[in-house]
């Protein structure tokens, strides 16, 4: 009966960044704040591969004497040591740059898991719809009502604090968003002619899913990814502020601002520093983010 | 209605059971909480507290009991403060909210003015500073803006205590950098609904009318974003409490945020599983609040 002819260009039309993924690009390198997000994002990135070399000192090598040296600028500065030393004598820039690297990793890598969990239940909830989509949905509700950084936090502190368990809990605290926006977006797409054509034409669900339904979400999950990983860090930042981060190991941003505070009255630049650099990082990503929603956006086309 | 109150009522309890299940595993995700609490006894003294604690039944004995314990606000004592553990989260929970209400006070009171401001005043430069803070803001952790603060007002300026809590001036750190961390969230939400309802027909017909802007903005515009205005506050009111968990832990706050986080550090398990509960429940019940409130308060919701 079903004799309309099988439309599979329709399919692609909407799916491939064509023509107007090019102009999107365009308008997002046209603007200012998205280049200099870039360009911080960037330069942040090769500082954190490059830490071992771009770091002038070890960062974990303690000098008793050098202890509290202040920031360059300041009187009793030292252009050996440009942003200080901490209370145990240790170089704050090294540390910095070092601290870059966890941050970074921590913040892409969570996101990742959050992603594949997220997109996973998103796609399921809204294809498959019924009793799947109750279960995910309360198990989202259920997620969503607990303040993210005290149940990542008791559960890095049961598993035992390590980069891993970081990784892995902050990843499935933080993938509820992927799910609702994927699943409201697959239920729209579910009626599109595009996905009825290739019903139509035979193909199965799970292709349907792959190669029709998951590339039209592609905008959505990239941009909110972006923003994703900004929170992500600051989640990072917040764990190991409170001290179940992953122990002495490595230097963290958030690790330091701590010890920072404990010393707030005699070295400002311990907590401010560190700081900062999370500002920066965090902005630059957000930045980008929000330009990159701007210029996929459909609707300001 | 009635049909929609019971579907969301049935949500409600199924969510409290979820709570549950995750609150109870926080205790099993150690694998062996007896070798995490005292690591250097005898195999004998661990078999021992673990027959105590009831560590030995069967999960789902262990979780079936927990669930009824947990109704009844039972958590088991304290490892280390040897009290009930529900009771003391329960006491630090005025402190927390208090802290809470302040902040929200104070972010409405910044947040509310500068988001109207912007929606009405699309595109100007007012427009584009608020957006600037907005960005600024959401970048920066909260731990961090606390600790600014304290250096400018209690370091360098010694206006304000460093910390604790209790006297008037000890809360004002505390409910800025709370209240800061908020703020550029309201701001965003408050802008956006503003713009959504500025140039629909009826705010068109009003000034068409020819009521003073002002009125137009105040009586018309503001009354229908205010609904999705408090929604959306309302859903963000496990951000709220997580960032006030933080901001407890940096002006030494005696809130049920810095408890938990005590707690965690000393793997003193009970109060972990009480206060993350209460927290849960708290927020559970604001978001059951903010939605029934939603379709009372707006005709346009069909109820399917």
């Amino acid at each position: 009966m079903a004799v309309t002819l099988p439309r599979t260009a329709v399919a692609y039309e909407v799916a491939l960044p064509g023509a107007s993924g090019s102009r999107a690009w365009r308008r997002f390198a046209l603007n200012p704040a998205a280049l200099v997000g870039s360009l911080i994002l960037l330069t942040m990135v090769s500082v954190a591969v490059a830490a071992p070399w771009v770091a002038p000192h070890d960062p974990a090598k303690q000098s008793l004497l050098r202890r509290f040296t202040p920031p360059v600028w300041q009187a009793g500065g030292n252009a050996a040591y440009p942003l200080g030393t901490d209370q145990v004598g240790r170089d704050v820039l090294s540390r910095i740059v070092h601290g870059a690297r966890v941050s970074l990793l921590v913040g892409v890598a969570a996101v990742l898991v959050s992603l594949v969990v997220g997109v996973a239940a998103g796609l399921a909830s809204g294809f498959l719809g019924g009793t799947v989509d109750t279960v995910i949905g309360t198990v989202v509700d259920v997620s969503l009502s607990f303040p993210q950084i005290l149940l990542a936090l008791a559960f890095v502190a049961a598993l035992g604090p390590s980069l891993l368990t970081i990784i892995v809990v902050l990843g499935l605290t933080g993938w509820e968003r992927y799910a609702r926006v994927v699943r409201a977006e697959v239920m729209a797409l579910r009626e599109k002619e595009f996905v009825e054509a290739a019903r139509a034409i035979g193909v199965g669900r799970p292709r349907i899913v792959v190669r029709h339904v998951l590339p039209n979400t592609m905008s959505s999950i990239v941009v909110m990814s972006t923003l994703q990983v900004a929170q992500a860090i600051l989640a990072e930042a917040a764990l190991s502020f409170l001290g179940v981060g992953s122990g002495n190991a490595y230097p963290t941003w958030g690790q330091m601002i701590s010890l920072g505070r404990d010393f707030v009255t005699v070295a400002w630049w311990l907590a401010t520093l560190p700081g900062l650099a999370i500002l920066l990082t965090v902005l630059a990503i957000n930045l980008v983010g929000d330009r990159l929603r701007d210029a996929l956006d459909p609707r300001t086309t | 209605m009635s049909a929609f109150l019971i579907r969301r009522l049935l949500r409600f309890v199924v969510v409290c059971l979820g709570v549950s299940l995750v609150t109870f595993s926080i205790l099993h995700a150690s694998g062996d909480p007896v070798a995490l609490i005292m690591p250097e006894a005898a195999e004998a003294d661990r078999a021992k507290l673990r027959e105590a604690l009831g560590l030995s039944d069967p999960l789902s004995t262990q979780f079936v009991r927990f669930v009824g314990n947990a109704a009844r606000g039972d958590f088991g004592r304290s490892f280390f403060h040897r009290e009930p553990a529900f009771r003391l989260v329960v006491e630090r929970m005025p402190t927390t909210l208090a802290l809470t209400c302040l902040a929200v006070a104070l972010a409405l009171a910044v947040a509310v003015p500068v988001g109207i401001y912007s929606a009405v005043f699309r595109n100007t430069v007012g427009d584009h500073a608020a957006t600037v803070v907005v960005f600024l803001g959401q970048s920066m952790p909260v731990f961090w803006i606390g600790i600014m603060l304290m250096l400018l007002f209690a370091v360098q300026w010694r206006l304000l205590p460093v910390s604790g809590w209790g006297t008037w001036s000890s809360m004002v750190l505390p409910a800025v950098t709370l209240g800061a961390f908020t703020t550029p969230l309201f701001m965003r939400i408050i802008r956006s609904s503003m713009l959504e309802v500025i140039n629909l027909d009826y705010v068109r017909t009003a000034r068409a009318k020819g009521l003073s802007e002002w009125l137009v903005i105040c009586r018309h515009a503001l009354r229908n974003a205010a609904l999705p205005i408090v929604t959306v506050i309302g859903l963000q009111f496990g951000l709220l409490l997580g960032g006030a968990v933080l901001t407890e832990s940096v002006f030494a706050v005696p809130g049920v945020g810095r408890l938990i986080v005590g707690a965690i550090r000393q793997l003193d398990f009970p109060i972990v599983q009480a206060g993350v509960f209460l927290l849960a429940m708290i927020i559970v019940s604001v978001n059951l609040f903010v939605d029934v409130l939603y379709v009372y308060l707006n005709p346009t919701v069909r109820l399917r």
